[in-house]
């Protein structure tokens, strides 16, 4: 059930212009969950006395693959993020590609509840994690009754 | 015995130093500069402005700019500030000379603890303006609370809190 949606989510991070600006790969996707990883490079640099990476860059691909994450769920045609909270917990060693896993642990008709992880080499030792809530905009209704 | 009151500096030197110091502090970080975030001051009061690009956008349909980008944005803006801050005191003690580059090397960046970001509404293909407050500022902890809109003050397109860890003293 990854194959189709999987490929059709792919295809479409390859459209995201912020994505391939920060040269995301998605290394696993669907039933819920996302794996995308990120390549460390000088100019996403955010303390230069030491070449950690910025918050904002992991950020950004945490965001990413818990969106990617919810598009795996059945039915859902559309997201964006409503709220998002990230915990740093570590500077991530400079020079190493950082990967995010993101799992939708709870999904209503309107929300889905995501938690997302990032590491680098060390997999033991996470680099931040996230918790979010992201919209799940759904296709045309399936029977006419159906409400928003 | 009293000395002769001293004359104020002129207003040209008071603000080449202080733009000195905001230019070195946000020059130093690569991730502001690959953003192309810029920071505005009127006297401490400082403006990021993320000029819209192509490559910040997230959703291509719509088009919206990527959230990512948005918690990315909020936090820059929320560090820069606290930082500002300290720098700002600093400055005006007379105890840091940005003229001086070593000082502002030897001035360490805080380091975000967490960052939780409310998306308001989306983020249109144009620029973005983000204000922080520093709502505590502790000698270890800090909270900053941060705004970010697009075309209107009051309609805000995101808004966030962060804690900071400060940077060691000396």
């Amino acid at each position: 059930m990854d194959d189709d949606r999987g490929a059709t989510i792919r295809a479409a991070m390859e459209q995201m212009p912020h994505a391939r600006a920060l040269s995301m790969r998605i290394e696993a996707i669907g039933g819920g969950a996302a794996s995308i990883s990120m390549p460390w490079e000088a100019c996403l640099v955010g303390d230069p006395a030491t070449g950690v990476i910025h918050g904002g860059a992991v950020s950004a691909l945490m965001d990413t693959c818990a969106g990617a994450a919810v598009m795996t769920v059945p039915g859902a045609v559309g997201t964006a993020t409503l709220d998002l909270r990230i915990d740093y917990m570590r500077p991530a060693t400079p020079g190493q590609r950082i990967r995010a896993r993101a799992v939708c642990y709870h999904v209503t008709r309107h929300v889905a509840f995501v938690r997302a992880t990032a590491t680098d080499d060390d997999e033991g030792r996470p680099v931040a994690a996230a918790t979010g809530a992201f919209t799940v905009e759904r296709g045309p209704a399936p029977t006419p009754e159906a409400t928003p | 015995m009293t000395r002769p009151p001293r004359r104020p500096e002129p207003v040209q030197v008071v603000k080449e130093r202080r733009d000195a110091a905001l230019r070195a502090l946000v020059e130093g970080v690569p991730y502001i500069g690959f953003l192309g975030i810029r920071f505005d001051r009127r006297g401490d009061e400082l403006t990021a402005i993320l000029p819209f690009d192509e490559k910040l956008i997230g959703n291509p349909l719509l088009p919206a700019l990527h959230g990512g980008v948005t918690a990315a944005f909020l936090e820059v803006a929320a560090i820069i500030e606290l930082a500002w801050t300290l720098l700002w005191e600093e400055m005006e003690r007379g105890r840091i000379d940005p003229a001086a580059p070593d000082m502002l090397r030897a001035l360490r960046l805080p380091r975000t603890i967490d960052l939780t970001v409310d998306y308001l509404r989306p983020g249109l293909p144009r620029d973005a303006y983000a204000r922080a407050r520093v709502n505590r500022s502790g000698r270890r902890y800090a909270s900053v609370h941060v705004e970010a809109w697009q075309d209107n003050r009051a309609r805000l397109f995101a808004q966030g809190t962060g804690h900071f860890l400060m940077p060691d003293p000396g």
